[in-house]
C-alpha cells in the first residue's frame, strides 16, 4: 500500500464532496490524501464512472457524467487516491492533528494528517417489511449500481417500491435501457402532497422542479404506478417469489423475480459518531445529522463532514460543501486566511443555497410512513442478528431504555453492519415504545473499527519507537 | 436472476474466475458481487444465526450481506472487490471458517 | 429542605458491585437507595471482559474469589437469571520454560499456602483441552470451575432483583455533595437530596472524589481496559485463555465470536468520560493472539470498546470501613478483575452494613493503607 505516513489533510469518501474538498485541497499546495474503499473514485452517485460500460451518456444521463469533471480535476490536483482503503478508525495525536487508521491490500497503517474531512456520504434509509432479507429483495440504488458498474438489469418480474425521487430515477433510467419494470409501488401516503404544499413555492424556484417533473413523466412512461401502498411484504421460501401490497385495505399479490425496495436515503454517521462528534435529530428528515457549521465543521475541532453525510442535499450541494469543507481545512492549517476563505467561500455557499432550497418540500412530501419506518411483528429490524420488530418493541416495554442498552440485551446492532441498516429504526421504536421524542432516545454509541479489519491487519500495524519502549504492565503474582 | 445488457458483454473483456468450483466469466469492471448476480447466485451466503440465505443487498458496502470466501479469506465484501482472473469465490456457509490452509494473509483488497 | 427520597443505606454508584450491596441489603431486611449518574452498567460493568475468574489472583484476593465462585456455580438462586454464566475452565499460558517454570512455582505456593484451584497441566493436556493454540506452547495452569458470564447482562439481574426486593434506584443522578448531619448522610445531588444512615462508596473510576469529600484522599488511577470483538467464528475454543509472559485473555463465545481483551489501555478522560483507543496497542494484542493462535490471523475484528475502571496502585481493591467517617465503607478500584468478585463483595458490603464484621479475610483492603499513619493521640 503506497500511503504516505503524514499529510496536511486526509480526505475519507471519493464521492461529490470528497473529489471537491480533496480537489481545493490539493490545489492550494495542501499535501492532501483521498480515500475511498471503492475501487473507483465517484462514490455512489458517480460509481464507476470510469469504467462504467454504460456508454451511451443517454442512459445515465447527464446528471451522472458531470462526475467525470470531478474525477478529472482530482487527477490533476496533486492529491495522492488511494482507492479499496477504509478508514477504521480517527483518533488524535500526540502533538496535535489526528492518526487516520486505515486497512489496505491487507495491511493496515496509520496516518498522520493535520486536518480530517469526512465525505462517507449516505446510504438508503432502512425499509423494513416482511421478507426484505429474502435473496431477490434488494435496494434499489443496488439496482441501480449494477446497471452503473456491470450493465446487469434483473430480471423479471420486476417491482419498484417505496418513495423519493431515486425510485422514479430507477424506472426511468431501466425504460432507457428497455429493461421492464412490471410495476412502481408507490408507497407515499396520500395527501402528502397536501402537507407538503405550505413548502411549494421553494420548490417550485428550485432546480428540482423541472428535474423532479421529466423524470414522473418518464417513470409514468415506463411502468404501471400504483400509488397509496400502505402495506407491502416479500414473500417466498429461500428466495423472493412474489409482493403482496395493500391498498385501500385491500391486499394484491404479484408474482416477483426481484423486488427493489427504496425509501430515501440518510446520512452515514457511523465515522462521525464513532469520532465522538455531536449529532441531532431532524425531526423534518427523521434521521440523525452531524452537527455542523457553513463549512461542514463539527464539535470535534479539526473534523469536518462534507456532503451528504452531513445532511442530504444531492450530489450539486454535495460538491459545493467539498469545497467549503476544503477551504475550512486550508485556514485551519494556516494555507490561507479566514479573509481568502470566507471570499471564496461565497460562490459555493451560493451554490449549496441553489440546491437546498426546495429540499424541504422533497424532504416532506416523501417521508416515509410511520407503517414504514416502524415495523412490527416478525419482520426483521436487525438483519445482522435476525432480531425481530417484536422483540426489540417487547424488550423495550420491559423498560430498556435506549439504543445501547438494547445492543446489550438482544445483540441488536452488534452485527458486522454496525448499526447502518436498523439503528434508525430502533431510535424510532424505542422512542413510541416509551412516548418520548426519537431526540432524546439518541443512537448506537459506535466505535472502531467503523469498518472490519482482520486480525493480520491489525497486527501489521507499524510500531513507534515509543510505543515499543514503552513498558507494558505484567502481572507480577 | 440478472441478465448483461447487450452494450456491457461487447465492452469488457471476460474475466475467468470460479464460483464454488465452477468456471464462470464475469467481466472486466465487475465486483464479485455483480458476478455472484450475473452468473445466477441470488444467495451468496447462508447466516451463522439461522443459517438463512442472504445475498448482496445495498451493493455499496454498508448491509453485510454480501460476504463470501474470496481466495479463501472469508467475510469479505464482495460489493466493494473487483474480480480478477483465476479468482476462487465460494459462497459462505454460517459462520466464517478459518484453517491454517485458507488464506495466505493477504486480503483480496 | 426535605429529602427527595431516604433509606437506610444510600450506595453511590451503580455498577456490578453498587447492584450487587443493595441486593444483600435487601436480603439482609436493609433499604438502600443507589444513585448513579448515567444509568445502571454505563462503565467497567456492562462492558469488561466477563471473565468469571479465580486464576491468576493476587493472593489477598484468592478467598473472596473462591467464595464468589460458588455464588457463581448458583448465581440463578441469588438473582433469578443465570446471567449467561458459562463454566469451561480458565488457563493461563506459558510461551517458553521460564514462564513454565514461573507458573509452576506459582501453583506450588498456592498448594502451600492450602488452595487447590490451580493445577499445572503439562503440554499433553493443555493441548486435548486447547487444540487451536500454537504448539510453541510450553504447559498452563488451570482453573477447571472458573468460567464466563456476560457483564450487562448481570448487572442488570441485580439491579432488577434488588428493585424486586424493594430497593430503589436513582439514574441520570449526580452525587454533588456528601454531609453527616444528626447521624445522617444526607447526599446532595443533581436529582435533590437523598439521606441516609450509612453511606457505600461504589463509584468506581470516580470513587476518588467522594473519597476526597470524606477526608480520606486516596491514589486511584482511572484506567480503560481495551477489548476486541470479532465477527462469528466456528466453535474452536472451550475455555478462557491468559496470557502469562504477555497481556491476554482470550475467549469465544457462545454465539461464536472471540473477545479479545488482555487489559492494554485505551486514553481515557474521566470528566468527559470517553475513551480512545489505541491502535498501536491493540495491534500488539493482535500479534499476541496471532502468535498464540494461528487460526485467527484472518479473523474479522469489528468492534473495540473500552470501559473506564479504577485502579489502584497495588492492583487490589479499597474494600471495607471509611477510615475517616462513620457508617461509612467502601467497594471501589477493583483494577480491571472486579466482575468475578462481584456477587460476594455485595455480601461483604451488607455484612459490614448489618453487623460491623465480615467472615472474610478483608484487612489487605482496607483503605488504610494508603492514607498517612495516623499520630499517636
Amino acid at each position: 500500500m503506497t500511503l504516505p505516513e503524514r499529510c496536511d489533510v486526509v480526505v475519507v469518501g471519493a464521492g461529490p464532496a470528497g473529489l471537491a474538498a480533496a480537489v481545493e485541497c490539493a490545489r492550494a499546495g495542501a499535501a492532501t490524501v483521498i480515500l475511498d474503499e471503492q475501487a473507483g473514485p465517484g462514490g455512489q452517485i458517480y460509481r464507476a464512472i470510469t469504467s462504467t460500460p454504460m456508454q451511451n451518456r443517454d442512459v445515465l444521463g447527464a446528471d451522472y457524467w458531470h462526475g467525470a469533471t470531478l474525477v478529472a480535476a482530482l487527477q490533476g490536483s496533486g492529491a495522492t487516491y488511494v482507492p479499496r482503503a477504509a478508514a477504521f478508525a480517527v483518533s488524535r495525536a500526540d502533538g496535535g492533528g489526528f492518526e487516520v487508521g486505515v486497512a489496505s491490500g491487507g495491511a493496515a497503517a496509520l496516518i498522520r494528517a493535520g486536518q480530517v474531512i469526512l465525505a462517507t456520504g449516505a446510504l438508503e434509509r432502512p425499509f423494513p417489511i416482511p421478507g426484505w432479507t429474502l435473496p431477490g429483495v434488494i435496494a434499489a440504488g443496488a439496482a441501480q449500481i449494477l446497471l452503473k458498474t456491470a450493465g446487469l438489469v434483473p430480471e423479471g418480474p420486476v417491482v419498484l417500491a417505496g418513495t423519493g425521487p431515486l425510485l422514479y430515477l430507477v424506472a426511468a433510467q431501466f425504460a432507457r435501457v428497455g429493461a421492464a419494470i412490471d410495476c412502481l409501488l408507490d408507497t407515499t401516503p396520500p395527501g402528502r402532497i397536501r402537507e407538503a404544499l405550505p413548502l411549494a413555492p421553494a420548490f417550485l424556484a428550485s432546480p428540482y422542479v423541472a428535474k423532479g417533473f421529466a423524470l414522473l413523466r418518464q417513470a409514468r412512461a415506463s411502468t404501471r404506478i400504483v400509488r397509496g401502498v400502505e402495506r407491502l411484504e416479500a414473500l417466498g421460501a429461500q428466495r423472493l417469489t412474489s409482493v403482496r401490497y395493500t391498498v385501500g385495505g385491500r391486499a394484491t399479490e404479484i408474482p416477483a423475480g426481484a423486488l427493489l425496495l427504496h425509501q430515501g436515503v440518510v446520512p452515514d454517521i457511523n465515522l462521525s459518531n464513532a469520532i465522538g462528534c455531536d449529532h441531532r435529530w431532524h425531526d423534518a428528515r427523521s434521521c440523525f445529522e452531524p452537527v455542523v457549521d457553513v463549512y461542514g465543521a463539527t464539535s470535534a475541532a479539526g473534523i469536518t463532514v462534507a456532503g451528504d453525510g452531513a445532511g442530504i442535499a444531492g450530489a450539486q450541494a454535495a460538491e459545493a460543501r467539498g469545497t467549503l469543507a476544503g477551504l475550512h481545512a486550508l485556514a485551519a492549517l494556516g494555507r490561507i486566511d479566514s479573509g481568502e476563505r470566507d471570499a471564496r467561500a461565497a460562490n459555493p455557499q451560493a451554490h449549496v443555497a441553489r440546491w437546498t432550497r426546495g429540499r424541504a418540500f422533497v424532504d416532506a412530501l416523501y417521508r416515509p410512513a410511520d407503517a414504514f419506518r416502524l415495523p412490527q411483528g416478525d419482520t426483521v429490524v436487525c438483519r445482522c442478528e435476525e432480531i425481530t420488530a417484536q422483540q426489540v418493541i417487547a424488550t423495550a416495554k420491559q423498560g430498556c431504555p435506549g439504543p445501547n442498552q438494547m445492543k446489550s440485551f438482544l445483540r441488536c446492532g452488534m452485527g458486522p453492519c454496525q448499526g447502518r441498516l436498523c439503528g434508525l429504526t430502533v431510535t424510532e421504536l424505542i422512542a413510541r415504545e416509551r412516548g418520548i421524542a426519537p431526540a432524546d432516545v439518541g443512537y448506537y454509541r459506535l466505535r472502531f473499527p467503523v469498518k472490519p479489519i482482520t486480525l493480520g491487519e491489525l497486527a501489521s500495524l507499524p510500531q513507534t519507537t515509543e510505543s515499543t519502549q514503552a513498558v507494558v504492565r505484567m502481572k507480577a503474582h | 436472476m440478472y441478465k448483461r445488457l447487450p452494450d456491457a458483454a461487447a465492452a469488457a473483456p471476460a474475466v475467468l474466475l470460479t464460483i464454488d468450483g465452477a468456471d464462470f466469466a464475469a467481466r472486466a469492471g465487475d465486483t464479485v458481487a455483480a458476478a455472484l448476480l450475473a452468473a445466477g447466485y441470488d444467495a451468496c451466503r447462508t447466516t451463522p444465526v439461522t443459517g438463512a440465505p442472504r445475498g448482496p443487498f445495498c451493493l455499496m458496502g454498508v448491509c453485510f450481506d454480501c460476504l463470501a470466501v474470496v481466495d479463501g479469506l472469508p467475510n469479505q465484501q464482495t460489493c466493494l472487490i473487483p474480480v480478477r482472473a483465476g479468482m476462487r469465490i465460494e459462497r459462505q456457509q454460517g459462520a466464517a471458517v478459518f484453517g491454517p490452509a485458507a488464506g495466505s494473509g493477504q486480503g483480496p483488497r | 429542605m426535605s429529602a427527595l427520597a431516604s433509606a437506610d443505606v444510600v450506595i453511590v454508584g451503580g455498577g456490578l458491585h453498587g447492584c450487587s450491596a443493595a441486593l444483600h441489603l435487601a436480603r439482609a431486611g436493609v433499604s438502600a437507595i443507589v444513585v448513579e449518574k448515567n444509568y445502571v452498567g454505563r462503565h467497567a460493568s456492562g462492558v469488561n471482559a466477563g471473565g468469571v475468574r479465580t486464576l491468576a489472583r493476587h493472593e489477598a484476593e484468592i478467598p473472596l474469589a473462591l467464595a464468589a465462585l460458588e455464588l457463581w456455580h448458583r448465581i440463578g438462586d441469588l438473582v433469578d437469571d443465570d446471567c449467561g454464566f458459562e463454566c469451561h475452565g480458565q488457563l493461563r499460558v506459558a510461551e517458553n520454560d521460564g514462564e513454565a517454570a514461573t507458573l509452576r512455582e506459582r501453583a506450588a505456593r498456592l498448594l502451600s499456602l492450602g488452595y487447590t484451584h490451580e493445577r499445572w497441566i503439562g503440554r499433553d493436556e493443555l493441548f486435548a483441552r486447547v487444540p487451536a493454540l500454537a504448539r510453541h506452547c510450553a504447559g498452563a495452569l488451570l482453573a477447571e470451575r472458573d468460567g464466563a458470564a456476560l457483564p450487562y447482562r448481570t448487572t442488570w439481574a441485580f439491579r432488577r432483583k434488588a428493585e424486586a426486593l424493594g430497593q430503589r434506584f436513582f439514574e441520570g443522578t449526580r452525587v454533588q455533595d456528601v454531609v453527616r448531619a444528626g447521624g445522617v448522610w444526607k447526599v446532595e445531588t443533581s436529582a435533590g437530596r437523598l439521606a441516609g444512615r450509612v453511606l457505600v462508596n461504589c463509584a468506581g473510576a470516580w470513587a476518588d472524589a467522594l473519597c476526597a469529600k470524606l477526608g480520606e484522599p486516596v491514589p486511584l488511577e482511572p484506567i480503560a481496559p481495551m477489548m476486541l470483538v470479532t465477527l462469528r467464528m466456528p466453535h474452536f475454543l472451550d475455555p478462557v485463555v491468559l496470557g502469562a509472559g504477555r497481556p491476554l485473555s482470550f475467549k469465544q463465545t457462545q454465539q461464536g465470536t472471540v473477545l479479545i481483551g488482555g487489559g492494554r489501555r485505551a486514553r481515557v478522560d474521566c470528566e468527559a468520560e470517553t475513551t480512545e483507543l489505541d491502535f498501536r496497542e491493540l495491534a500488539l494484542s493482535a500479534q499476541t493472539v496471532r502468535d498464540l493462535f494461528p487460526v485467527m490471523r484472518d479473523a474479522t475484528i469489528h468492534r473495540g470498546w473500552a470501559g473506564i475502571e479504577a485502579r489502584m496502585p497495588d492492583d487490589i481493591p479499597v474494600i471495607g470501613p471509611s477510615a475517616a467517617a462513620p457508617d461509612t465503607f467502601h467497594a471501589f478500584g477493583f483494577s480491571a478483575h472486579g466482575f468475578e468478585l462481584g456477587p460476594i463483595v455485595g455480601r461483604i458490603t451488607a455484612d459490614l452494613v448489618t453487623r460491623g464484621a465480615t467472615d472474610l479475610p478483608i484487612a489487605p483492603f482496607s483503605i488504610g493503607r494508603f492514607l498517612p499513619p495516623r499520630s499517636p493521640g
